[in-house]
Parts: structure tokens; C-alpha cells; sequence
């Protein structure tokens, strides 16, 4: 047994037998400097995201460099790799194809995901800037942002992605 | 089985050779055997005694592993993009070769998004932060410090038999459909324990749940579950988690998707709103014929499945055998399994073997006296909630051909005459 203090076992089940309310408190603070570096996920309305952004020519390039093995170079999909775009109108036929393009209700997941676990063979070693631009590149694929857009944590969350509407809530109505 | 395996009540219940739970398999006492010894005999033990008995064993270790013997009990490793991305994919419990409610830890189910990290648990963290009164951090050391709770349930991934929810009928064994699904006793601390000590803000409603591993892998979780069931555990079967399952610590949920008991946890942070992530919309969404997916479909459902007599099993013959499998739910205790020898068309109540646990693999057995022609066999649990197991053809009815997660329709497994079995689509 590693570090185990029996002392403090002893004194919290006492604790508990007189005062059944007064669990152990063991936590430790944390600074706003720690919690920032750890935070990262991305809300559907955009908090969370950070300064910084990125065009889809600026992902193109990435794009080529650290996606295009998997992902194929118009996101089509590569040696059994996932596809990104295509699959529009088909969710509601026995061969349905669930990519961003098709699939995906909100655009800032693909930051979200981009950032925590891509590359696959690198995650966690993109950018902001780069993610933005990643972003925006993958939208660029299936036609719902224009080669000319720019992605930042003010465009992103206006983006509209075609299956916005796609998806039932089937916990919150009845559990609120 | 022994040839000389007889019952204590013959009478069939219901059609293809049930008999009732209640009857009892038990071996034929064997009259007559071992009269007078005789003289000559009186040191028959020089040469009766086996090798084993005779050699001295080996001496202690300090970890124990099966027999070499059991060297094929072993999970079925199915990688989902093959070598470009060796850590993403599956392997399944070989249910078939076990019995009892726990999974060896060794057995349990994996399904990684990024392969298996290596953690040292002197470095490791939880953060509890957003919506809370005062942001904490754990080290795991603190986290051995608090009040333990133990229960012993199940985790199902919920895409569990997604290898037969489409049109197909592949010839898998039980294991490699249904196996990713495994039972253990979990012990740690509540998740209400830390939360309480954050203090929560009224706001809160949902629980980002963040792992450590190379997927980052995140999932939203309702505030309400976080405080009502949900274990931080640190310990499986007895001993500090395997890496596999999250070592050093693990996010349990009781009875919900596997997906979302985050393991290498390492952050939890309160929110207002579902966080949308890639793993709660792209994928673990349950798409419908209608185009539309149902999001957020957190309980796996009734289920249970026939493990001794399963494929890979070969029957010796007509006669008495005892079939056994297990039942769990997501919304309570199992309450029934329901057995067929004929179709379904009728069925006779398996007997639940002890502990009929919430939220837990419960095992079920039923006599059976095979006549030795072809046959179908399959279970329908019902839980105490009183969801009813549905079968194939309404569960593909109702969900259409690209549902892949939350399978849990009755599985049938066909018996030729020579005793061969595979899976029936049925």
C-alpha cells in the first residue's frame, strides 16, 4: 500500500459517525492559469473557443501534410479511412453515409474534435490557428463554407451545417 | 456431459425439450462399484497414481495467470481501420467460454479510440472545475483517501451485436456478436462525494467528462446521473484497475452505453448545455429510417443471450443438457428470462441464479432434453421495469438498417443434427 494514512481514515470515519454531513475534503485549489491549459472544450454556442483563426487555403496546406493519408485529398475518405464529405441526402436511405457534410449538427464539434485528437498519429500538437484553419477546410469539402471565409471563434459558431436539424433529444424532455 | 446425466422431473414445460427450472440435472449413482479389495490390489496406488502426483509442483508466483491449458480463452481483437490506426477498434469477452456474473479483468471488453495510455498515477489528476463553488484537483493518492463504495455491474458498449444489427448473418462465436459486454465488481468514489465538495452552482446541468488518452475522448453527462449513481472507480475485481480499463481512474455509469464511462479519466467540468461532441453526435447517435437520429439514448436496454450452448459448442448427442447464458438492463434488475426450443412459439421461465443484481450481468439456466434433431435455441429477458427483450424482426423493423448501437433483440442459435451451432437469424 502506497501513501496510505490510517490516521486519516480513522479520523473521517469518526467524522462520519458524529456528523454524518462532513465527508472528507481532500481536493486540492486550482489556479485560473491551471484550469485554462486544461480546458478546452468547445460549447455548440461557441464559448470556449479560443482568440486565433484560419482560411481554407491556410488547411489546404496543412490538410495535404497531416490528413490527406487517412481522410483522401477532397475528404472523400482513403485506404479505410473515414470520409469527411459526401453522403448528402442519404440518412434517410439503407446505405446512409454519416460524415460532417451530412451528418454533423454544429460546426464548432469539428473544432473541438480536430484540436483534442488529430492527427491521429499526433494528436494534441495543432494550433489554434491550424485548427481553424483545418476547420474551415473540411467545411470548405462539402460546400458549406466558402473558399474566401475565415474561421475565428466569432464566425464559427454562425456556421449552419446542413443537418442541424437531423438529430431527437431523447433524454432531456422528461428528465428536466 | 456424462452419458449417465439424468433429471429429477422429465416433464417438457414447453416445446423442443424444455424442461422446468425447477428440475435439478444429477449425475446416476453407479451400484455395485467398489467391492472387497483384494490382496494384489493393495498397492495398485504405485501405479495408479498420476504424473501429477508424483512430481513435485512448481513454487509460488507472485501474479497469478490461467492454465496453460485455457490459452484460447482469450478476447477477440477486431482493429477498426487495420493498421493505420492499430489503437481504434474492439476486442470481445469470449462469453462463451466463462460462467458467472464477474469478467476476469483480463477478459474485459476494450474498445479504445487511441490505444491503451500508460499512466503513471503519481502524475495523474482529476480537475473538477465550471460550474462550482471552488474548482478542485485530485491526485490519486487523495482519491484512496475518500470513503469507498462497491457494486458490481455491468458495462456494454453500445454498439454490442452491431455485427448482426444490419442484414447479414455472420458465423461468429457468441463472444465475437455479443461480447462487448463484461461485469465486474467496481469500487471507488462517488462522483457526488467530489461534487459536493466543489459545491455545485445552480446552474449546472450537465458533466463534461474528459479522458487522458490519445483521443482526448470527452462526453457530456446529465448532472442528475453524476450525483445519483455515478462511481469514480479505482479499483476492479479487487485490484487497482487494469490499463485497459482506465487506470488509473475510471468513470463508472450504471447501466448506460459504455462509451460515456470515460476511462484515464482526468477532468470533469460542470455546464450549462451538452457539450455536442464528436461522440455524442457523429457517432453514438441512433440513426432512424426517417433520416432523423435519436441523440442522448443513454440506458442499454434489456438483453440477454445463451452462452453455454453457443457456437462453438458441439453437442454430443441427443440427451439432457443444461443451457445457461446471462440477462442484464440498463433500467434495473433482471425479472424474468424467458427460454425457446421452438421458434418462439412457446417458452419456458429459466431459473435466475443468485444475485439478481441492478445494473448487473445476472446468469440463467434451463434444463433441456435434446432429441437429437434440429432446433433453435434462444432467451427473452424481461427486466423489473418490464421492458421486454424485443425479437429480430421487430427490433429491425422498428430501427431500420443503419442503426448500428443499443442491439438488443433475441438472439437465436440454430442446432444441426450433428450438434453444430451457429447463429440463426430468427
Amino acid at each position: 500500500m502506497r501513501r496510505f494514512d490510517l490516521r486519516v481514515v480513522v479520523a473521517s470515519v469518526l467524522v462520519l459517525a458524529v456528523h454524518a454531513a462532513a465527508a472528507p475534503d481532500f481536493g486540492m485549489p486550482v489556479s485560473e492559469e491551471e484550469l485554462a491549459a486544461v480546458d478546452i472544450d468547445i460549447a455548440p454556442d461557441g464559448r470556449g473557443l479560443p482568440p486565433g483563426s484560419g482560411t481554407v487555403a491556410d488547411g489546404i496546406d496543412i490538410y495535404m501534410e497531416k490528413c490527406v493519408a487517412c481522410h483522401g485529398p477532397r475528404g472523400q475518405g482513403a485506404a479505410g479511412g473515414p470520409a469527411l464529405a459526401g453522403g448528402m441526402g442519404s440518412l434517410n436511405t439503407p446505405k446512409a453515409q454519416k460524415t460532417v457534410g451530412s451528418y454533423w449538427p454544429h460546426a464548432t464539434t469539428l473544432f473541438d474534435y480536430i484540436r483534442r485528437a488529430m492527427p491521429y498519429d499526433k494528436p494534441m500538437t495543432l494550433s489554434n490557428d491550424e485548427t481553424y484553419a483545418l476547420t474551415a477546410t473540411v467545411l470548405w469539402f462539402s460546400g458549406i463554407v466558402r473558399p474566401t471565409d475565415v474561421m475565428n471563434a466569432t464566425t464559427l459558431p454562425k456556421v449552419q451545417m446542413p443537418n442541424r436539424d437531423g438529430f431527437v433529444d431523447a433524454w432531456t424532455p422528461g428528465h428536466e | 456431459m456424462p452419458r449417465f446425466m439424468t433429471v429429477s422431473d422429465p416433464t417438457p414445460v414447453a416445446g423442443g425439450g424444455l424442461l422446468s427450472r425447477r428440475a435439478f440435472l444429477q449425475g446416476a449413482i453407479v451400484l455395485g462399484a467398489g467391492a472387497a479389495v483384494s490382496a494384489e490390489a493393495a498397492d495398485a496406488h504405485l501405479t495408479a497414481a498420476l504424473p501429477s502426483q508424483k512430481t513435485l509442483g512448481r513454487p509460488f508466483s507472485g501474479y497469478g495467470v490461467p492454465s496453460r491449458f485455457e490459452a484460447d480463452v482469450k478476447r477477440s481483437i477486431v482493429p477498426r481501420y487495420g493498421a493505420m490506426a492499430p489503437g481504434n477498434g474492439v476486442s470481445f469477452t469470449p462469453l462463451e467460454f466463462l460462467q458467472g456474473i464477474v469478467t476476469p479483468a483480463g477478459l474485459h471488453f476494450e474498445r479504445h479510440h487511441n490505444g491503451v495510455p500508460d499512466i503513471d498515477p503519481a502524475e495523474h489528476t482529476l480537475t473538477v472545475h465550471g460550474l462550482v463553488e471552488r474548482p478542485l484537483r485530485f491526485g490519486i493518492d487523495q482519491l484512496l483517501r475518500y470513503p469507498m463504495t462497491s457494486r458490481t455491474m455491468f458495462i456494454e458498449c453500445s454498439g454490442n451485436s452491431a455485427r448482426i444489427a444490419g442484414t447479414e448473418t455472420p458465423k461468429l462465436s457468441c463472444g465475437q456478436i455479443h461480447g462487448l459486454v463484461s461485469c465486474s465488481e467496481w469500487t471507488g468514489v462517488t462522483v457526488r462525494t467530489l461534487l459536493e465538495e466543489a459545491g455545485v452552482k445552480p446552474d449546472a446541468r450537465w458533466v463534461v467528462a474528459e479522458g487522458a488518452d490519445a483521443a482526448t475522448l470527452a462526453r457530456s453527462i446529465p448532472l442528475s446521473k453524476m450525483l445519483d449513481d455515478a462511481v469514480l472507480a479505482l479499483y476492479q475485481n479487487g485490484e487497482r484497475l487494469r490499463p485497459e480499463q482506465g487506470y488509473p481512474l475510471r468513470l463508472v455509469l450504471p447501466g448506460w452505453e459504455g462509451n460515456m464511462s470515460i476511462k484515464w479519466l482526468h477532468r470533469l467540468k460542470l455546464v450549462d448545455m451538452p457539450g455536442q461532441f464528436r461522440d455524442e453526435t457523429s457517432h453514438y447517435t441512433d440513426l432512424q429510417p426517417d433520416g432523423k437520429a435519436l441523440q442522448f439514448t443513454f440506458p442499454m436496454d434489456v438483453k440477454s443471450v445463451i452462452t453455454r450452448l453457443s457456437p462453438g459448442w458441439i453437442l454430443q448427442g441427443a440427451g439432457l443438457y443444461e443451457v445457461s447464458g446471462l440477462a442484464w438492463s440498463g433500467h434495473g434488475r433482471i425479472a424474468a428470462v424467458e427460454v425457446s426450443g421452438d421458434g418462439g412459439r412457446t417458452w419456458a421461465e429459466a431459473e435466475l441464479r443468485e444475485p439478481v443484481l441492478s445494473q448487473c450481468l445476472t446468469a440463467f439456466r434451463v434444463p433441456w432434453q435434446w432429441n437429437g434433431a434440429p432446433v433453435a435455441l434462444m432467451s427473452r429477458a424481461r427486466d423489473e421495469r418490464g421492458h421486454v427483450q424485443p425479437r429480430r424482426a421487430d427490433w429491425m423493423k422498428a430501427h431500420g438498417p443503419n442503426q448500428r448501437y443499443h442491439y438488443n433483440a433475441v438472439q437465436a442459435w440454430r442446432i444441426d443434427a450433428r450438434g453444430g451451432i451457429e447463429n440463426a437469424p430468427l
